[in-house]
């Protein structure tokens, strides 16, 4: 169908974009790559939108190294994360997760921001940033301010995010020496959204263990994560099924989700400690 | 307030190498906008939610969803459309094998594959077989099985980097 658009407005800078949004009485949408907005808007499940075109802002574009941690534009696109030398060496999670998202050409036009606003329980990087424990700017009409991705996610499609927000950045703690970050999933076809999907990160502190497409939003499984801080990986696939809440649909059961979760996580432990898969 | 907002949007663009002005619906799909107000019918418009790859053209050098992008984004955008590209001759060897490869049928697809193709072979060297039909994983084809679009891609690989021909 054809998409049902109230305005279009394109904004010059952040402080331009921040007007616009709050000029509108919530009926404003930030429009990013517009890889999940059009399509939304396309099947009318939104209409009447003023858009505010945010993604010629340059300076929410990027990777910069800043010290014990980078900082990556919710501008970046998807194919950027995919090729950036500092996200591969220091969160090479998100590096990895691109291959599995989408196909090149929606990678071409995706941003990490949108991803993460959209907050789609079956994408990649919801999930990865939970993992990575990443801390999200934030600029709105007050001024800046910063989250911990833990408080971010609220629900299905459902941020912490103002109308009239705009989220900048995204920072992620630089892998330390020895960490390893594993991303596995299972799909039907090369592009799909994930029928299950598992981000599994390895650090002095302990694990940190989300998945995708098993519940209502990412959540670290903490039960698992104890168990395998313990080193009882029977143990935590038998935690991590029981505490995942994962519904059925066409693509798959509930019960064939809960399965295939402990398997994603033998196979992550598997590749973590280099054995083959 | 939306007086800051519009329902019609100025853009000036480049389209096929040709200056483009023009003030479009603020909704409006590119795909759209090139169809009906260009004339340009090559890039088709299918299923409009990102899923098929029919609508596939080029946006300042890369390739992008022509139902997923709206025209009042493109102000200062370089667009290629299959029209430009095969005026051009800058893709002839790739239509030339698909059609010796009996790489279409109905021809539906074949637009949005030429332009998805290009982009990949542009990388240089011989992709993979393995790699060729991820880089088209998104672009649907009811007709063909994909193999032969498969073969027609490598062949014209290979062909181009001087490697071995058939
Ligand atoms: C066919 C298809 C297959 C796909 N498969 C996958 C997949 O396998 N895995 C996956 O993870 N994704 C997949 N996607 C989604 C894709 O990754 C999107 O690009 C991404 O979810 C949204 O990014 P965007 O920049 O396009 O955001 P937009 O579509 O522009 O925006 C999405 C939402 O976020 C809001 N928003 C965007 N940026 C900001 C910001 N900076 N601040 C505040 N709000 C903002 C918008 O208002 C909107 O509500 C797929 C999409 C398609 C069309
Ligand atoms: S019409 Fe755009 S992807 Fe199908
Ligand atoms: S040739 Fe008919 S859809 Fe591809």
């Amino acid at each position: 169908m054809k998409a049902s658009v109230g305005g279009y407005a394109r904004a010059t800078d952040l402080q331009h974009a921040i007007k616009l949004l709050d000029s509108a009485d919530g009926m404003a949408r930030v429009l990013a790559g517009g890889q999940s907005l059009v399509a939304a808007m396309n099947m009318r499940l939104t209409a009447g939108d003023l858009l505010v075109d945010i993604s010629r802002l340059s300076e929410l574009r990027g990777v910069t190294d800043e010290g014990d941690t980078i900082r990556i534009g919710a501008l970046t696109r998807h194919v950027e994360v995919g090729d950036n030398a500092l996200i591969k060496e220091h969160a090479p999670l998100l590096a990895d997760a691109v291959k599995f998202i989408a196909h090149a050409t929606i990678r071409n036009r995706g941003t990490i921001g949108g991803a993460l606003a959209h907050a789609d329980p079956a994408a990649e990087f919801p999930a990865c940033v939970l993992a990575l424990g990443a801390t999200l700017q934030i600029m709105g009409p007050d001024g800046g301010r910063t989250i911990a991705v833990e408080d971010f996610f609220l629900g299905l499609f459902e941020t912490d995010l103002e109308p009239e927000e705009v989220l900048m950045a995204i920072t992620i703690p630089k892998a330390e020496a020895g960490e390893r970050q594993v991303l596995q999933e299972v799909t039907r076809r090369s592009g799909d959204y994930a029928l299950a999907g598992l981000c599994l990160v390895k650090r002095q502190a302990g694990h940190r263990l989300t998945m995708l497409s098993v519940g209502e939003q990412p959540e670290l499984a903490t039960g698992a994560m104890a168990m395998l801080d313990a080193g009882n990986i029977d143990g935590a696939v038998a935690a991590l099924r029981a505490e995942i809440d994962p519904s059925s649909d066409t693509n798959a059961s509930a019960s064939y989700r809960r399965h295939i979760a402990g398997v994603l996580l033998r196979r992550a432990v598997d590749q973590m400690t280099g054995d083959v898969r | 307030m939306s007086e800051m907002f519009r329902d019609k949007v100025e853009i000036d663009l480049t389209v096929n190498g040709e200056a483009v002005q023009a003030r479009v619906p603020a909704g409006q799909h590119a795909v759209d906008f090139l169809r009906q107000e260009l004339g340009l019918t090559g890039a088709h418009a299918s299923c409009e939610h990102g899923v098929c790859g029919a609508c596939t053209i080029r946006v300042d050098g890369e390739t992008v969803r022509g139902c997923l992008t709206l025209a009042a984004q493109l102000d200062g955008a370089d667009i290629w459309t299959v029209e430009g590209l095969s005026d051009t001759d800058a893709i002839r060897d790739l239509q030339d094998a698909f059609v010796a490869r009996n790489a279409l049928q109905c021809g539906f697809c074949t637009p949005g594959m030429l332009v998805a193709v290009e982009e990949l072979l542009a990388k240089g060297g011989v992709p993979d077989r393995a790699v060729i039909r991820e880089h088209l994983s998104g672009n649907y084809c009811r007709c063909t099985g994909y193999e032969a679009i498969v073969d027609a891609v490598e062949s014209v690989a290979q062909k181009r980097t001087g490697k071995v021909t058939s």
